[in-house]
Order: structure tokens, then sequence, then C-alpha cells
């Protein structure tokens, strides 16, 4: 064992003097690939704890939220339709939400109104989100002036700032009293956004929103089921959207480590055919390639995935979020939560470190089996 | 000291690194326990149902709640309009066979 481990040192020592040779090269090998390993690892880490977040954040959010369609769009709900649907075994609350949109051309954003429903909050006053205070400059005590739909301005004051924590769920949120958000958007008494229905059962939701569509064909209930997938999916989209973006950089990363790996340039062919020579063993300078592959890939791949954690989980993505913000002048600031998935940390090992280990082998053996005075010459 | 034990000692160098990346997450996520308890009883408490991602428009601010045709504006092929609606995917309600 210790003759073997020895063998090993030996060989590797010789592989790395043999990579100091040739600095430039290497080092713009080891520096492409480590970019690619950081770039699939930070987009992996990323949408992964984002996932991981809505999935923990989303799974108190309402049971069934019933939406009233006209002419394929989402429109107020009459409150009647809480009586229309009659009574519901399984169904143990409901009640109307009143939610809606407003832009402020002040600073270009869209803020989200509503009217919570387990909060008072008095007439005239407003609790804001941290992404409206930090933009707009708001703080308790101050006013902020908005144009309702009838075209009057009204001021409101800021009783509240919702903690900064929580942003990434309530970044743009305004809350607002009933009455102040009915006179606002001109929504009549009797008219909600949409209604809420808790359903005690989680078993029982499938069932009551099939009841749902059957009482009110005008409606379409959304499960929190579908609430969780959505953003399971979304996610998985958005990374999938990423890794075709890369996939040009990706394939010519494949390309130049093919040729590099692969195509032995004569200065290699000549130092093989000298090792065979000087009596060195097919199957060491199968071994001594194969470490080059390894010092290679697995520098890159570590080196590659902690920058990428870094990136991700302490500087909060910061060279993603050009990407994400879009046009969102409200975008919450938030540090996603850490989470390393160790399916996914094998996977991206996997489809990293190996095709590089082996390209370089398999040009290897074909040199070394051939005959020393072939090969130098 | 030979290169390869320089090298060895380079790999255990970031293998630790590594080691502790995945002791951090433990650490972070759990300590992270009160603040998603927070945000958990703050959806439920205004009955959330969207992250405030992308706050520049309807359907990529709530895309559970979006309307069916709302994310093509004014046919299936129209170009997109917001950077954000062409990474998001329509909601799952709309693929789902009816």
């Amino acid at each position: 064992m210790k003759r073997l481990l020895r063998r090993q040192a030996c060989l590797l020592d010789f592989t790395l003097s043999s990579l100091a040779r040739r600095p430039g090269k290497n080092l713009g090998l080891l520096l492409v690939y480590g970019l690619i390993v950081f770039l699939l690892a930070s987009v992996m880490l990323f949408t992964d704890a984002l996932r991981s977040e809505a999935r923990q954040v989303l799974a108190r959010s309402p049971e069934i939220i019933l939406q009233r369609v006209v002419a394929g769009r989402h429109a107020l709900i009459p409150a009647g339709y809480l009586e229309r649907m009659g009574r519901i075994r399984g169904v143990t609350a409901r009640h109307g939400r009143l939610w809606g949109y407003f832009y402020d051309p002040a600073v270009q954003a869209n803020y989200t109104l509503l009217v919570p429903r387990n909060r008072r909050i008095a007439d005239g006053e407003i609790v804001v989100g941290a992404g409206i205070a930090r933009t707009r400059g708001l703080d308790r005590g101050d006013f902020l002036t908005l144009r309702g739909s009838d075209g009057t301005a009204r001021s409101f004051r800021v009783a509240e700032r919702l903690e900064g924590e929580s942003e990434l769920v309530s970044s743009d949120l305004i809350l607002l009293s009933e009455a102040d958000f009915r006179a606002f958007f001109g929504v009549p008494e009797g008219l909600y956004t949409d209604l809420v229905l808790t359903v005690r059962n989680p078993r029982e939701l499938r069932k009551v929103a099939e009841k749902l569509t059957l009482r009110l064909p005008d409606t379409r209930p959304i499960l929190r089921d579908e609430i969780l997938r959505t953003y399971d999916a979304i996610f998985g989209w958005r990374q999938g959207i990423v890794f075709v973006l890369l996939a040009g950089a990706i394939l010519a990363f494949v390309i130049f480590a093919w040729d590099k790996a692969s195509g032995l340039s004569a200065e290699e062919r000549r130092e093989i055919g000298i090792l065979k020579a000087v009596g060195w063993e097919t199957s060491d300078v199968i071994r001594m390639k194969f470490w080059e592959g390894a010092v290679i890939s697995l520098s890159a791949f570590l080196l590659g995935y902690l920058a990428a954690y870094a990136h991700v989980f302490y500087t909060s993505a910061a060279l993603f979020e050009p990407v994400l913000k879009g046009w969102a002048v409200l975008y919450p600031e938030f540090r996603p939560l850490p989470r390393v998935d160790g399916l996914q940390l094998a996977t991206l090992f996997f489809f990293t470190v190996f095709p590089y280990t082996l390209a370089t082998i398999v040009p290897i053996w074909r040199a070394a089996t051939t005959d020393p005075d072939q090969v130098m010459r | 000291m030979r290169p390869s034990a320089r090298f060895a000692l380079f790999i255990g160098l970031l293998t630790t690194l590594l080691s502790l990346s995945l002791l951090d997450a433990g650490l972070r996520g759990g300590d992270a326990g009160d603040r998603i308890a927070r945000m958990r009883r703050q959806v439920e408490a205004l009955e959330l149902t969207d992250l405030a991602l992308f706050t520049e428009a309807r359907y990529t601010r709530n895309p559970t709640q979006a309307d069916w045709f709302t994310p093509f504006q004014d046919h299936p092929m129209a170009l997109e309009h917001f950077p954000s609606g062409s990474l998001l995917q329509p909601p799952a309600l709309l693929r789902r066979p009816r």
C-alpha cells in the first residue's frame, strides 16, 4: 500500500512539473474551466435557494383563492358569490380579499395595495413595505401622496414600515383600510378582488375546487398546491433558461477542453515516446495523464464551486442582480438562505470532473500503446 | 516540499472549505428558521400568494394569480415586453390539461 502511494506521489510530482512547464496554457485552462463551474454552480445554488425559500414561506398562503373571470380576464367578484356557492363540506371559513396594483409615475414602480383582514389600519394611514420606504425615502410619520382613480390626490400618513427581513414577500406592499382602498380605487361596496376559502383537510381541496367550478362556472379556483408548484416550475424554468443561455459558452469550453485534452501536441507525443523509451510502462503513462486531468478538473471544480458559494450566499448573487431585477424598481433586498443539495453537488461534480479526466486518458492510451520510435518520429 | 505534497495540501484546503460551506449552509439555514417563521406568519396574516421578486408587471408580480393570457399581452406570439417575462413560465394552472 505504502509502495503504491509512493508511486502515485512520484507520478503526481512528474505531472505537476510537466504542467508547470506550460504555465500560461494550463493556468488559462484552469481559469476558463473554473469560470464555467462557477457560473453553473451559481445558477444552481441561487435557484435552489430561492425555490426552497418560496416553498417554505408560501406554505401558509391561502388554501383556495376564487377569482371571477369575465371575458378571459380577472374581474372583481361580488360578495354575493359567498352565499351563491352554498355550504361546501370541508370549508371552514370564507371571506373576500381586497388588493390591487398601483403604478406610481414618480418612481416608475408598481405598488401592491392590500387590505389586511386581521389587522386594523386607521383611515388615512398606511403601512409600507421596506422597498417602497427605501425608494420613496419614507419613514414613520411621513406622508405619501398618490392620485386615486377619480383623479384626486390623496395623502396617507405612514403609520409603520413592514420589517425589512420579510422584503421577499412584502417589498412593494402598501397596507391600508378598507374604506381608503374602496375610495382610492373606486371599488363599490359588495365587490372584492377575489375570495379566500379555508379548508381544514388538504385532501378535500380538489373536491372543494371541483364543487366551486360547478356551482360558480364563471370563476376559477387557485389552490395552494398550484401556487407552490408554480414557484417550483418558475425556478426550474429559470434555471433551465440560464443553462440554455450558457449552453454556447459551455459548448465552446467543451470544444476547447476536448481539443486540449484529446489532440496531443507534437511535444506531448515526443514526451510520451521518451518516457516509454526510458522504460515507462503504458499503464504509467496513462496514470500520469490521468493525474494531469484530475489535477486540472478537481482544482477547477473546487475553486469554481467555492467562488459560487461566496457569490450567491455572501454577495446575494450580485452578478445576477441586473438580470433578475429587470425593470423592477422595487427589487427586494434579501440574502438567499444558504442551502446546498448534496445530489446537485454530486451531479455538478460528475458532469464537470469526469468528462475532462476521461477525455485526457483516451488519446493517451492510443499514443502510449504505439511503438516509442514511431511516436517520437 | 515536494510538488505532490503541496498539491495535496492545496486540495485538502479546498476540500476543507467545501466542507465548511456545507456546515455554514446547515448552520445559517438553521439560524434563519426564525426569519422564515416570521415571513410565513406574515404570508398567513396578509394572505399573500407570491414573492415580491419581479414587481414590474401584474403577471410577474403575482404569477400564480395572473390572467390566463396576460403574459402574452395581445396575442400568444406577441413579443415579450418586460425582461423578466421572458424568464417566466406560464403558471402551473395553465399547463394542466383541462
